[in-house]
């Protein structure tokens, strides 16, 4: 190592509502693969963007090989030198990989010679890929390779890398971790976010972590255990859980044996998922995103079918029943995606209400809907929950997402299911909101439903669930009550680690 | 700086008076392009607009604009089902040809009889037989995930041939003198859909109205229609909602290919009269035109389909009272989708002037 390439300080950005960056520092040394970790929302993103020009900071100052360094716009980031690989590719399917490379260059040189480095460039970081073949035919692991090598003709200095591995198998990313490694010796800087902790303990040299914005430590990957490294990420001021388990009440929802692969391409699949919940407990599970909190809801809500046998409720099979089918039954859901999902943005919140309702609230006779009967539903939805809107003949895009958000919830608390799921009920939702729907999530289950709360949000977890597990890529771990347990032991749950707790303890 | 910023809600008061905006825009940028080919621009939006309506000949252009407008209005309606759900049925055109094809050869199956059932069994034929046509790509879509604007457009191509098909052969005319063509079916007695050929009322048009009332009915009251609108607009909602996919594929293809067959057949056996290698006049694709004119709502659809109904009239007439080329009356019409389309962006975006390097 030979000096410092970037180094960070006091690197502030806030907006409306939340601080996305707190008086981050920290530097990157020439030659190394720096690791930034840190949960959704923690700010690793925003970061990595101001480094890259597409942010401005608000205050705080980047300094490149000592000289001062605050690029305007991307372009300027990519004349100092910064490169930046995208988690979500920005290719186009009809082209060939030299049109699309061809099309992020400021300059591109005549398609023929562009051909040749292209061919060069990947022969020489073993990542092969031919440039004539079309976008549109290319595996997720390719199109990356693309966009990777998009970045090394411009001979960067400082590589950026959002969370490369999420879309790859491990064949792949195999593949990724050599180059990568290839490009460190030769003096290129990586900076990788993860939050994946093992392959940052194999692959980086040091680490910076983030929680809610702030920098909370920097370690060495390699002599720091996953597990103390989750901690970091969780933070140690957990709430306390407050619930105890009642144990010995009638089973509801039981799922066996839940395995299902994923209708999203980069999905994930849920791997032999097993759990009970009883009448009246909430079941909370935590887990970085991404780790198959979509798919397990989708398997519950009956929007994925699986085996009828892998979901039961109330001793019924309903694992090959569709949405409507387990409504009836009275098992209901509430997607985390607000807009698109749980709620049609441009349709009015009557016509939202009558999305889900339309079957318990029996606003359906012969197949004509009851309009009035509806509207009132929904009407009792915006009074129940308060919700502040103009009325239920606004569009549901109009709504902030916190008072969308009590909608959903409010429309599926109201219909007095058995078994309730959602996920991530309170996400984006402000504090005030955010207690009253965990509240009525609280008096749900004291009604007697079983709810099942998937959340990235672990203190609202540790206040409402008496019983907690993780899902970690598509499995989940083993399911204790939540009283009780230290940060230590959520760590290692929802770092994947359960598996070593065998093998370090 | 232009720029444009999402309304919180669709404008209401746009989304009713952008159609008429849309016209009168047409009008003025039309107006510039006849005065370019040397016509006189008012004139030519008189002889359009105008004339068919109120002119000195008007008695004979009124029921031409019943004749040309209903199976604009039926198969746009059928369309704008399928529209709605974000299912792309392009080949209303061949789906109108086989309807015509099917209700004409079930009838002329049965040349000289005369029975109160030809003519229904006719019009279950025509139906059937655009509903059959409709459910290829829809099966295809279905079961191997085709695309169904492909397979549906590529149909009119195969339906345009098996029309010239049976004008030359099956269908052709025993007494014809060799001529192409089938028999006459619009002065059969028993086969022909029209009402009152003097007013231009035959059973096309009553078929569109009612269309039109149906589907309002489903678009507004019924599940289906919810799960239609749901589908189109928030596919993963839909989902949620559980709507099946497939089933919805199914439906709007199915109807859609039904309503045009319907109209080929109320076409053949009445304004077309016969079986002919030009039946088809492309009302399957101006349809699509219309349907979003009319903002795929079924009133907005049955004005619209009049308004096209129009134009054409108008626009036959400018072209041999003024002389104007077919051509620039094509423009003329395709101007008023574009203008429609573009100004649709204004019932949900609001355009500002921003301060330049703001943004």
């Amino acid at each position: 190592m030979t000096g410092t390439l970037l180094s960070i300080s006091g690197l502030t950005k806030a907006y409306p509502g939340v601080v996305a960056n707190d008086t981050v520092s920290f530097e990157i040394q020439e030659g190394e693969v720096h690791a930034l970790l840190g949960e959704n929302g923690a700010g690793k993103s925003t970061l990595v963007k101001m480094i890259y020009g597409l942010v401005k900071p608000d205050s705080g100052t980047m300094a490149w090989k000592g000289g001062a360094f605050a690029p305007s716009e991307p372009r300027v980031a990519r004349a100092t030198g910064v490169a930046m690989v995208f988690q979500h590719f920005s290719l186009f399917d009809a082209l060939s990989v030299a049109e699309n490379v061809a099309l992020g260059m400021e300059n591109p040189p005549p398609m023929r010679d562009l051909a040749t480095r292209i061919r060069d460039v990947s022969e020489n970081y073993g990542l092969p890929l031919d440039p004539d073949r079309t976008v549109g035919d290319l595996s997720a692991g390719e199109r990356q390779r693309v966009e990777i090598i998009r970045c090394l003709l411009q001979d960067p200095k400082l590589l950026i890398m959002d969370e490369p591995t999420s879309v790859l198998t491990p064949q792949e990313v195999e593949i990724l971790f050599k180059t990568l490694n290839k490009l460190k010796a030769e003096g290129t800087s990586i900076l990788y976010i993860s939050h994946k902790l093992e392959e940052i303990r194999t692959l980086c040299d040091h680490a910076t972590i983030l929680r809610l914005g702030k920098n909370v430590g920097t370690c060495i990957p390699a002599e720091t255990t996953a597990r103390e490294m989750a901690e970091m990420m969780v933070g140690d001021t957990l709430h306390t859980p407050t619930r105890t388990a009642n144990e010995g009440g009638e089973v509801v929802l039981e799922v066996k044996n839940l395995s299902l692969s994923s209708s999203n391409p980069f999905g994930t699949r849920l791997k032999d998922i097993s759990f009970e919940v009883q009448a009246g407990e909430i079941l909370g599970l935590g887990g970085v995103a991404g780790n198959g909190q979509d798919e397990l809801l989708a398997a519950l809500s009956g929007e994925a079918k699986t085996e009828s046998q892998a979901v039961v409720v109330k001793g019924k099979a309903v694992g090959h029943m569709g949405p409507n089918e387990r409504r009836e039954l009275g098992i209901l859901a509430a997607p985390e995606e607000r807009l698109g999902h749980a709620a049609a943005p441009d349709m009015s919140l009557t016509e939202n209400a009558l999305l889900t309702g339309a079957i318990r609230q029996k606003l359906i006779k012969n197949n004509f809907v009851n309009w009035s009967e509806t509207i009132s539903f929904a009407e009792k939805i915006i009074s129940a929950f308060d919700v502040r809107t103009p009325g239920p003949a606004s569009a549901a895009r109009s709504l902030s997402g916190g008072n969308l958000q009590k909608f959903v919830i409010g429309r599926e608390v109201l219909q007095d299911p058995e078994v309730l799921v959602v996920n991530q009920p309170t996400w984006g939702v402000d504090a005030a909101a955010a207690a009253s729907i965990r509240q009525s999530l609280l008096d749900l289950a004291a009604n007697g439903a079983a709810l099942v709360v998937i959340s990235q949000d672990l203190d609202e977890l540790m206040e409402i669930s008496d019983h907690f597990g993780a899902l970690n890529e598509g499995r989940l771990s083993e399911i204790r009550p939540a009283v009780g347990l230290t940060v230590d032991e959520i760590g290692l749950m929802m770092g994947g680690a359960h598996d070593l707790e065998d093998a370090h303890v | 700086m232009l720029r444009l910023e999402k309304r919180p809600q669709p404008s209401r008061a746009l989304s009713l008076s952008t159609p008429l905006i849309a016209v009168v825009v047409t009008m003025i940028a039309g107006g510039l392009l006849f005065a370019a080919l040397g016509k006189n621009p008012f004139e030519a939006i008189r002889t359009i607009f105008w004339d068919p309506l109120f002119g000195e000949y008007a008695f004979y252009y009124r029921p031409q604009l019943l004749v040309k407008g209903a199976p604009l209005i039926l198969i746009a309606i059928g369309l704008s089902l399928g529209f709605r759900a974000g299912i792309w049925n392009i080949g209303a055109e061949g789906q109108y040809i086989i309807g015509a094809l099917c209700g004409a050869g079930a009838g002329l199956a049965f040349y000289p009889s005369d029975s109160v059932f030809l003519f229904p069994f006719m019009v279950i034929a025509g139906a059937l037989g655009g509903w059959a046509w409709g459910m290829i790509p829809a099966l295809l879509k279905v079961k191997f995930g085709t695309n169904e604007i492909l397979v549906s457009l590529m149909l009119v191509y195969v339906a345009d041939q098996l029309l010239a098909k049976m004008s030359l052969g099956l269908l052709k005319n025993p007494e014809g003198f060799g001529f192409p063509g089938s028999r006459n079916i619009a002065d059969w007695e028993s086969a022909t859909s029209w009402i009152a050929a003097d007013y231009g009322l035959h059973w096309g048009v009553a078929a569109a109205m009612i269309a039109v009332i149906l589907a309002y009915i489903l678009l507004n009251k019924h599940i289906l229609g919810f799960n239609i609108r749901l589908s189109g607009e928030a596919p993963r909602a839909a989902r949620f909602a559980g709507v099946n996919p497939t089933r919805l594929i199914l439906f709007c293809l199915g109807t859609s290919g039904a309503l045009a067959g319907l109209a080929g057949l109320f076409e053949v056996s009445g304004p077309s009269g016969q079986v002919n290698i030009d039946f088809a006049a492309g009302y399957g694709f101006t349809a699509i035109i219309v349907a979003f004119l009319g903002r795929l709502h079924p009133v907005g659809i049955l004005l619209a389909g009049l308004l096209m109904a129009l134009t054409y009239i108008g626009g036959d007439i400018a072209e041999s009272q003024l002389q104007l080329p077919a051509a620039a009356i094509q423009v003329f019409q395709g101007m008023l989708l574009f203008f429609l389309l573009a100004l649709d962006l204004l019932t949900n975006y609001r355009v500002k002037f921003a301060i330049q390097g703001a943004a």
